[in-house]
């Protein structure tokens, strides 16, 4: 089969009923998207399938079909996303493993280029966990970056 | 294992201990003076190297070696950061590298909240050492006085005349010179310091936001396996029989093995059971969850965690052994107008950090190297030589960013697995630990029942204070015959009682440990934090008495703590009780900060429910508020959540902020989680049941004050988490009436 990955085509042969995130990490050897739970718990593996964020250690690659899939990888060409300089400006990440999913997560409410509200925030950002608790850090980094997209827009 | 390794595993157990003697063998490797001879070590390459944390390119470039381990305390920027206070280079020319675990760098175990108070004194002088080196290199072309030189922003700055040579220029000449003597170095006065104190951004930002940045999971290496293991379900439980043949089989599996089974004590050895490799992660998975094994039994298949919780309070009920006495707590009971008691219970919980373990091991007939997340990587590297029978110089470990440790990642078990993976295979293997592994096959923090009792006068003043804790021991995963607390762990938090009452009595009561006990975030400090806050709270509740008033009456004068009156010996997190006293004055201090902050007195009249908390833990004083609100279907939320530091002198004050928010969080997921067992086997398995604090069981905000002060440093990643489960029983109760003495507390306290 073909899954298109960050704008790049690749073929696939192996088990279709492998998720995607064993393809991306172990096949394809990009490790920005994480391994934590398996089982679409925590978020950590959070990529975009046309732009809708998705688990995918619970994604099957038979699932994909032609819908593109987008990694940490994939923001942005050069981490300038607005959710990505967000997390700097913010110092968001402590060790930093769940966040790419959380990026990814913010990334698919920030690109809808509206304003958020905390409570917006609050249940788009729920499925993703961290442990090191960067939680207030985030809901301040996805409000800016909200803003900052929302303001470009109506410029 | 070898019987050396074995001592050797003690000896780091010791140093971890948190006795005081065990401390001591861990300063013991670096004082001050033999720190600083150790600089001159002959450097590694022909470039200028003055000590082994601080080298130049032959173009002036800096390269940083950071000893300590990366698990989100942003340690790769503070540890550099104290150097660059006295170097002088410029940060956009510095590199910063990752020491592999050797002991050349002194210690190198990344917890306890020592990273900077331990480092602080001698990275500032080998900054320093290699900037007199460049200044006297300097002053010779210029043939003036090397003290009159200092260097800025990669230049050697002669101040009287305003000359100024970059550091290229500089350092042929530096590298030939002698290394100086500690007692030529002249440190910056504080006023002048630059970096210490400032907010630096994190080195590894660009890396962690753009999905660049490798941890111990993301290692990656041509013809490398990937190893998946089904371990005993029951601790020390060995295989009878499995279909290994049959799975051995399976698409992409390339060898199915047997591990040795293990035995007590637990120590860092791996837990035995079967290992999958195939071709990738997802295949070993597979084939791992299609081994049907048998296990033969073992003595913790008793393990019932319901059954223990009532055996361990019922114990706590009991008279247990002394430790700490003052005055005549009975007669005190006897003499009372009111005894107040309560008992309270804290299950085991697992650290669960976000990157399960995981490790890569390449062997050879005569050599080791391992890539993995450890905190600890001297250990890991006295692990891996004394499991593959290889001298330690042969092993090497590389130390990959760590997504979060909490302590667990200072065991370093995976890694073993993955050397003897990789030997038995001959080729690359990489270890994952599922989720699944990492919560049903801990090193659990401990599971606590505790008494607590207070007898009071007619005019509701504290006259006696009783609290005896029983708890399995982390000893225990080190000596099988270790069953009640340990001194370094009645250290934390129990035996420090700061309360200024005439008859006061500390007790410990013996419990057997059935999977393996180890330390987490701020280790015993968390359920003694607990229990002692709770029940602070309850007595103001009882005596009709304001909190915050009464927690600070109950604390007393200004002083510090005299454990020699009481005939106890104090640990101190193995520092000196001159240099880091039990400071009545600095946790009185913190408290009334962050009271003031949530303005906690006007709380009744503006329908505010806010619960307190305080705690000394690792040498620093901490105090939280946190404010609940409770809606109409008994669910909890935390609008807001207040909390002043005092952890003496700050290197990155935004590092420190970043710690007071996380770690107050991860104690909120303190109060939510449990550990349990049923015949032996952890019940838990994933997120769905092992709960953690997500989004909207955390403060929407968090104000934090950090204390001004030039104290010493003291613990930063540990002292914000004792006081939030505290403080959020108590907001609870000021919220409904409901007091939660066992944890965990339901995230909907109707159900409760």
């Amino acid at each position: 089969m073909k899954v298109t990955i960050n704008k790049q085509e690749f073929d696939y042969q192996g088990d279709p009923s492998m998720p995607l995130l064993w393809f991306i990490r172990d096949e394809l050897k990009m490790t920005g998207t994480k391994y934590s739970c398996g089982m679409a718990l925590c978020g950590a593996c959070t990529v975009h399938l046309d732009g809708e964020p998705t688990r995918s250690c619970q994604l099957p690659m038979a699932a994909i079909g032609d819908k593109a899939v987008t990694t940490i990888e994939g923001l942005s060409e050069d981490g300038s996303h607005p959710v990505q300089q967000a997390w700097r400006e913010h110092n968001v990440p402590q060790c930093g493993y769940c966040q790419s999913g959380q990026m990814m997560q913010a990334a698919s409410l920030v690109n809808k280029q509206k304003p958020v509200t905390d409570e917006q925030i609050e249940s788009h950002m729920s499925g993703n966990i961290c442990r090191c608790g960067t939680y207030p850090r985030i809901r301040a980094a996805v409000k800016s970056a909200a803003e900052s997209i929302a303001v470009k827009v109506t410029e | 294992m070898s019987d050396s390794t074995v001592s050797q595993s003690r000896r780091t157990f010791l140093k971890r201990s948190v006795t005081a003697s065990g401390f001591t063998l861990g300063v013991a490797l670096l004082p001050a003076t033999r720190g600083h001879a150790m600089f001159a070590n002959a450097p590694e390459s022909d470039n200028f190297a003055p000590n082994v944390f601080i080298s130049f390119a032959d173009d002036g470039k800096v390269e940083i070696t950071c000893h300590r381990s990366e698990m989100g305390q942003q340690v790769r920027t503070s540890i550099p950061q104290i150097m660059m206070e006295e170097l002088g280079a410029d940060w956009q020319q510095v590199t910063i590298k990752q020491a592999t675990g050797d002991a050349k760098y002194g210690d190198q175990n990344t917890d306890g909240s020592r990273s900077v108070r331990r480092n602080f004194q001698r990275l500032r002088e080998a900054g320093a050492t290699a900037a007199l080196m460049l200044c006297t290199a300097a002053a010779k072309g210029w043939q003036v006085d090397p003290y009159e030189c200092v260097t800025e922003n990669h230049f050697v700055v002669h101040k009287p005349t305003g000359r100024k040579v970059p550091f290229a220029d500089v350092v042929g000449v530096a590298a030939k010179l002698p290394v100086p003597k500690q007692g030529d170095l002249k440190l910056k006065a504080r006023d002048n310091w630059t970096q210490i104190g400032k907010a630096v951004p994190s080195v590894d930002l660009t890396g962690m936001t753009t999905g660049t940045a490798v941890y111990g999971q993301d290692i990656v290496m041509d013809n490398m396996l990937y190893a998946v293991i089904q371990r005993p379900p029951v601790l020390f439980s060995s295989i009878k029989s499995s279909n290994q043949a049959e799975v051995k089989k399976m698409a992409g599996v390339v060898d199915v093995i047997d591990m040795p089974a293990a035995s007590a004590p637990a120590l860092f050895n791996p837990l035995g059971g079967i290992a999958v490799l195939a071709t990738n992660t997802w295949l070993a998975w597979q084939a791992c969850n299609a081994l049907k094994t048998e296990w033969q039994t073992s003595d913790n298949a008793s393990y019932n965690s319901d059954d223990y919780q009532q055996a361990l309070l019922d114990n706590a009920a009991k008279p247990g052994e002394v430790v700490r006495k003052l005055g005549d707590f009975a007669q005190a009971t006897t003499d009372a107008a009111k005894v107040v008691d309560a008992s309270y219970y804290a299950p085991h919980l697992a650290q669960a950090p976000m990157e399960p373990p995981a490790a890569t091991a390449v062997v050879t007939a005569d050599s080791a190297e391992i890539w993995a997340c450890v905190q600890s990587p001297q250990t890991a590297r006295q692990q891996v030589a004394g499991a593959l029978k290889m001298p330690v110089e042969n092993v090497t470990i590389n130390v990959t960013l760590l997504g979060g440790g909490f302590g667990r990642k200072a065991k370093p078990d995976f890694a073993v697995e993955a050397a003897l993976l990789a030997k038995q295979a001959g080729r690359p293997v990489k270890v994952v630990w599922r989720r699944e592994d990492d919560i049903k096959h801990g090193y659990y923090h401990s599971v606590s029942g505790q008494r607590l009792s207070a007898t009071l006068d007619a005019d509701n003043q504290v006259t006696g204070w009783y609290h005896k804790t029983v708890f399995p021991p982390i000893s225990s995963t080190f000596n099988p015959a270790a069953n009640k607390p340990s001194d370094g762990e009645l250290d934390l938090g129990h035996l420090d009682t700061p309360f200024d009452v005439p008859n006061l009595q500390l007790e410990r009561g013996e419990a057997n440990a059935h999977v393996r006990i180890g330390w987490m975030r701020s280790v015993a400090n968390v359920y003694h934090a607990f229990a002692k806050e709770s029940f602070v709270a309850e007595l103001a509740h009882q005596t009709e008495v304001d909190h915050k008033d009464f927690l600070l009456q109950l604390i007393g004068k200004d002083r510090h703590i005299d454990f020699a009156a009481s005939n106890a010996k104090y640990g101190n997190y193995g520092d000196d009780l001159n240099e880091y006293p039990v400071d009545t004055a600095r946790l009185k201090n913190v408290i009334n900060k962050v009271t003031d902050m949530a303005d906690w007195d006007k709380r009744e009249q503006q329908g505010r429910f806010l619960g307190l908390a305080a705690h000394r833990s690792f040498l620093s004083y901490s105090a939280a508020v946190i404010e609940v609100k409770v809606n109409s279907r008994g669910e909890w939320t935390i609008p807001k959540a207040w909390i002043a530091i005092d952890a003496g002198t700050v290197v990155n004050p935004d590092h420190v902020k970043a710690q007071c928010e996380g770690g107050l969080i991860y104690g909120i997921s303190c109060a939510i989680g449990q550990i349990t067992a049923l015949n032996g086997e952890v019940t838990q398995s994933n997120f769905h049941d092992y709960l953690v604090a997500r989004m909207p069981q955390t403060p929407v905000s968090i104000d934090v004050e950090i204390i001004e002060t030039e104290a010493l440093p003291g613990g930063v990643g540990e002292p914000p988490t004792p006081p939030a489960a505290p403080a959020l029983a108590n907001a609870l109760f000021a919220a409904t009436g409901q007091r939660f003495r066992n944890l965990p507390i339901p995230l909907n306290i109707k159900t409760a």
